[in-house]
């Protein structure tokens, strides 16, 4: 039984909430914090960050030989040349996935994950179950995700232990020569950035 | 299993603190848990390494949330379930439904103190002779059943010493997932508070763990 | 805060388990599996007859007898048996020596092993999280929770119940108790000092 969520225990839940509450008003009383940057925070997060960037990142790796041979060599700056970077993206590394290598990410201390090209991290992956076994029993955890491997391919687990933030890049599905860089990205799911799934098929977005 | 059980140098629990003039028990429905606990071991065939499985075998953060008792009652409600002894509808109920699952044994009061007198002893009687031998030094096995074994994830990997050869005992890691006694040699052997916890360990301290043979590969 | 104690929070997590618990017991014994009158007898049995005072008495005869001390060293399930203290969960009896040099420490991280013949069930500190997860790697943090300090260089040696062994600590006779009988000898034994997170108590804190 999961405790992350927040429909569980009504009174325990509303005494976040005026906790949450009481100490922002606090905070804000005390001139430590204003209100409009929190706004700003919560908005950057909510809305602007999300997986969006870290597709754009792949579409373009998958179109463009330069940018994606620059991804793997410095992933920071190849992806902040296209605007993303900063918090949780200072040091980025691109992982390449091949018929031989699926690479997955977690942090099995707490939570590390790329934000700047994927947002915050959802709930599972912040979650015992995923950071128990991810590192533990890999394909059992991609069995989870509806997700089958040959036996013969080689998987590689990322325990973000560190500062580096890890983006997976999955392989490119057939049956999309000559797409646009727009039209590629609409096929990278977040999953798939993290290394428990894979890209949608062509078919999917028909 | 690699459970919450496995607390062995865990930190975060805070200090021991001991209730003065402790009771025994802490409510009337600790008693009764326990007495069906001990009491349905005969009727239902279970024995101690599978009833120290169910316990242990939850979510961490159930167990480490739950009271004693509460575990050993969940423990019990799973077991029983498991041999199809009780069902769910019937706890709710509060009362049995249909015919009972005949059992062969069951534990009358006139029993009771002969019962526990006579105990479970676990050596067993062997021509085998112990692969180790007092003063051996030995590494503990890096395993990691999914089911129930009983060394603890402090010492594995690690290197210790036979301190005495204890015996020819029952298997837990077969006998509690029901394959059977399977009984192996059972050594005490020791690991240096260094050995275990780094350079910063204690070098005063020792610690000991009885470990089956299986769990052990010569250094 | 330790989650032992029935007085916590969840009041309605607690009322499930009692009516639960006795939703079983009615539906065990209307199947025929358990006889209620056995249940009360196991209860009586730990609550009232089986407890230290057993283990107090097996440590001030081998205070008092030499020649006891010696058999309860060398093979205790037999010695404590002479006593008539015996069966489940001591069916595998060890006594350990505490000397000025070593000082012994018994716990079980797994679970809550312990030697019920002559110490009756735990206490619930001792299943708990925090002596089973520290008792193995900061015994003297431990002991220090127990107001007790040994000697740096006294050795602590922990065993944890890993087996059906179980331990049984006998401490070090205290000064100025000679020619005491056996009943009073044992009125100095804790259980806390058969455990090894106690030292037994002095002539002088019996009053």
């Amino acid at each position: 039984m999961s405790h992350d969520h927040d429909h569980e225990h009504g009174s325990e839940l509303s005494d976040m909430q005026l906790r949450t509450r009481a100490l922002q008003t606090i905070l804000i009383e005390k001139g430590y914090v204003e209100q409009a940057a929190i706004d700003a925070l919560i908005e950057t997060y909510e809305k602007k960050i999300g997986p969006r960037n870290g597709a754009q990142v792949v579409a373009k790796a998958w179109s463009d030989p330069q940018f994606r041979k620059w991804l793997f060599e410095d992933g920071t700056a190849a992806v902040g040349s296209l605007g993303f970077g900063g918090r949780s993206g200072n040091h980025l590394v691109a992982l390449e996935n091949t018929p031989s290598v699926h690479n997955m990410v977690v942090c099995t201390l707490c939570s590390c994950y790329p934000w700047a090209v994927l947002g915050l991290p959802p709930l599972w992956y912040k979650s015992a179950p995923y950071r128990s076994r991810a590192v533990a029993d890999p394909r059992g955890v991609l069995g989870d995700f509806g997700l089958t491997l040959p036996k013969d391919t080689e998987i590689r687990i990322w325990d973000s232990t560190a500062e580096l933030r890890y983006m997976v890049v999955p392989m490119r599905p057939a049956g999309t020569e000559g797409w646009s860089e727009e039209k590629l990205a609409e096929l990278v799911t977040r999953d798939s950035m993290i290394g428990t799934g894979v890209p949608k098929s062509p078919k999917e977005i028909a | 299993m690699n459970g919450a059980q496995d607390m062995g140098g865990m930190h975060g629990f805070g200090p021991v603190e001991a209730e003065p003039n402790e009771p025994v028990f802490h409510a009337d429905w600790e008693k009764r848990a326990f007495a069906l606990t001990l009491a349905m071991g005969m009727p239902a065939g279970w024995n101690i390494d599978q009833s120290r499985f169910a316990r242990e075998n939850r979510d961490p953060a159930e167990y480490l949330s739950m009271s004693y008792y509460q575990i050993w009652f969940a423990a019990l409600e799973t077991m029983l379930k498991e041999r199809d002894l009780v069902s769910e509808d019937e706890i709710v109920a509060g009362h049995a439904r249909g015919k009972p699952k005949p059992v062969t044994r069951v534990l009358s009061p006139a029993d009771v103190l002969k019962v526990l007198h006579r105990g479970g002893p676990t050596e067993r009687p062997t021509n085998t002779q112990a692969a180790f031998k007092p003063g051996d030094k030995v590494r503990a096995k890096n395993i990691n059943p999914l089911t129930h074994t009983r060394l603890p994830r402090y010492v594995r990997g690690h290197v210790g010493v036979i301190d005495h050869v204890i015996g020819f005992h029952v298997f837990p890691d077969s006998n509690g997932q029901g394959a059977g006694e399977n009984p192996q040699w059972l050594y005490n052997v020791t690991f240096s508070g260094p050995e275990l916890w780094g350079p910063d360990g204690d070098p005063t301290t020792q610690v000991s763990v009885d470990a089956w043979e299986p769990y052990l590969d010569p250094v | 805060m330790a989650h032992d104690h029935d007085h916590d929070h969840d009041h309605s997590e607690l009322s499930e388990t009692q009516l639960r618990v006795r939703a079983l017991e009615t539906v065990l014994t209307e199947k025929g599996y358990v006889d209620p009158a056995a249940l009360d007898l196991l209860i009586e049995t730990y609550e009232k007859k089986v407890g230290p005072r057993n283990g107090a008495r097996v440590v001030a005869r081998a205070w008092a007898e030499p020649a006891y001390r010696a058999r309860l060293l060398k093979d205790a399930t037999p010695a404590i048996a002479e006593l008539g203290y015996a069966g489940r969960q001591g069916e595998h009896i060890v006594a350990l020596e505490n000397t000025p040099k070593r000082h012994n420490m018994v716990v079980c991280t797994l679970c809550s092993c312990y030697p019920w013949p002559v110490l009756g069930l735990p206490p619930v500190w001792y299943k708990s999280a925090p002596y089973r997860s520290r008792a193995v790697s900061d015994p003297r943090g431990v002991l220090a929770d127990f107001g007790v300090t040994l000697p740096k260089d006294t050795e602590i040696r922990v065993w944890d119940s890993t087996s059906e062994i179980r331990y049984l600590v006998v401490p070090m006779r205290p000064a100025g108790t000679e020619g005491w009988t056996e009943e009073k000898l044992a009125e100095l034994v804790t259980r806390d000092s058969m455990i090894g997170t106690g030292l037994p108590k002095l002539p002088g804190d019996l009053k």
